[in-house]
């Protein structure tokens, strides 16, 4: 068994681009069990966030202090970005992908695959090249191809961004049970509805800060912030 | 026109003459440009691989660089190996003025830096689609390498072949390093150059008409080796 890489200490963190502050400075932690959901208008920084957590951002100021060494926490995470990224393989290769690159045989790699191919309903095109899916396939399959590595936190920004009902209730399934089973799951979301589905803890981001941080159900019920009720309503927030 | 006419008339009647000497020349013309390509190939691939992947202080210079080498006058290139590897030159004592491998030579430094400058294009497009995902699944350095050549492969497959159609066409530098000596370092370009110059203009224009073909057959029969590998996957 892999040593525990949570909890995540945030200290003091800020990210500059081109000499404009993006995020920061933050402060947090993230606990090693939970399902929090960052929220927050168009470019408030929750990409960022997810990024700096993820370790593809270098703060410009401050620290992240895993639990585990820095390798084992970069091994087990995954990270689902907001376009996802598909390799010019097969479906099946994308999920085999990261598999082998942790030592895993050919053929282990293959069969853990399979499963992950068959949870996602994309047996029939499993051998077809991946560019060829549709937008909710290919979500679908870069979800499965980040869990099947069994991550200790997944990272996934805007997940169900672009896709209709079924596509995203099935996705929200894939969530929960990954949820349930142990995974620390950090995502953002712009749908309320599906914030108050999934979300136990919330983190609202307003201008690169953390405006507002708790329990989701208060978040819903009583936001505190003058921002974070107007984002709430549905009200164009700048 | 006619000549023209005549020359394509005269192809055909070479070829199916079954003409020894004929066949040496293709021969000749094919192993020297695929043995140039194939060295070229193991050079500028992962060549334009690194360069796509790396961040260092002259990078925009050695691909500037790299893109102005594209255009080396193969007289020049000829010339210089030319001196290299003649009997008072630095690789004198090799002996290879004359000989096929001189020649290879000289179409390797023509279409590395052709192959070199595609690769890089082409993978670097592919790292910018990649980048994040490699980087998040901790790649090294070199299976991030391995992984682009293998995803880019189709792309590279089109710089050998953009390397290969240079170097078959070409008469300059190996005329000068080769000699086009009969029975030894004769190819097609060549010999269309000495029959041009004899006046023997149907001749030349039948070689000529070889030369096209032969540049066709390659590129079909490449282009379906990657189709049947391709059917399977993509
Ligand atoms: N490379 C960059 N250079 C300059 N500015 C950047 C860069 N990347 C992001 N930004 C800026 O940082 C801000 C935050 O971007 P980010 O992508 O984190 O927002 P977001 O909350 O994820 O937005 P969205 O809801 O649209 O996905 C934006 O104003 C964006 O323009
Ligand atoms: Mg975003």
């Amino acid at each position: 068994m892999v040593s525990k890489i949570l909890p995540l200490q945030i200290k003091n963190a800020s990210v500059k681009k081109r000499g404009k502050k993006i995020i920061g400075p933050i402060d947090l932690g993230i606990s090693d069990a939970g399902f929090t959901i960052i929220m927050g208008p168009n470019g408030s920084g929750k990409t960022t966030l997810m990024r700096l957590i993820h370790g593809l951002e270098n703060p410009r100021e401050g620290t992240s202090t895993w639990n585990s060494d820095l390798k084992t926490a970069q091994l087990s995470q995954s990270f689902v970005f907001q376009t996802p990224i598909m390799l010019r393989r097969t479906a099946l290769e994308n999920i085999t992908y990261p598999l082998i690159l942790q030592g895993i045989d050919k053929n282990t790699a293959a069969n853990v695959a399979h499963k992950w191919i068959s949870k996602i309903n994309l047996e029939a095109s499993s051998n077809l090249n991946a560019r060829y899916l549709s937008g909710g396939e290919k979500q679908k399959l870069s979800l499965a191809r980040a869990l099947a590595t069994n991550p200790q936190l997944l990272l996934l920004d805007e997940p169900t961004a672009n896709l209709d009902g079924s596509a995203t209730k099935e996705i929200e399934k894939l969530l929960q049970d990954a949820h349930e089973a142990g995974t620390r799951i950090i995502m953002t979301t712009h749908d309320i509805g599906q914030g108050k589905r999934l979300a136990e803890d919330i983190i609202f981001l307003y201008r690169g800060n953390i405006h507002e941080l708790g329990m989701a159900k208060s978040f819903f019920q009583k936001p505190v912030t003058r921002e974070a009720q107007a984002f709430l309503r549905g009200d164009i927030l700048e | 026109m006619n000549d023209i006419v005549e020359g394509m008339l005269s192809a055909f009647r070479l070829i199916f003459s079954l003409d020894a000497d004929l066949f040496e020349i293709i021969l000749l013309s094919l192993q020297v440009t695929l043995t140039a390509v194939i060295i070229a190939s193991v050079i500028g691939m992962p060549m334009g691989a690194w360069l796509a992947v790396n961040r260092f202080r002259f990078r925009r210079l050695t691909i500037a660089v790299l893109n102005a080498l594209m255009g080396l006058p193969p007289v020049v290139v000829g010339l210089i190996v030319y001196i290299m590897l003649s009997r008072s030159g630095p690789f004198g004592v090799l002996n290879l003025l004359f000989t096929p491998t001189a020649m290879i030579i000289a179409q390797v430094i023509i279409i590395t830096p052709l192959i070199a400058s595609i690769s890089h294009q082409a993978i670097r497009d592919l790292w910018a689609d990649y980048h994040d995902l490699l980087i998040s699944l901790n790649t090294t350095k070199r299976q991030r390498i391995f992984t682009l050549v293998k995803d880019a492969r189709r792309s590279l497959l089109t710089a050998s072949l953009a390397g290969f159609g240079r170097a078959i066409g070409e008469v300059g530098a190996i005329m000068i390093v080769g000699g086009n000596i009969d029975h030894l370092t004769r190819v097609l370009t060549t010999a269309i150059a000495l029959e041009t110059g004899k006046g023997e203009f149907a001749f030349a224009l039948a070689l000529g008409f070889i030369l096209i073909a032969l540049a066709i057959i390659v590129n079909l029969a490449i282009h379906s080796i990657s189709k049947t590998e391709r059917a399977s996957n993509w």
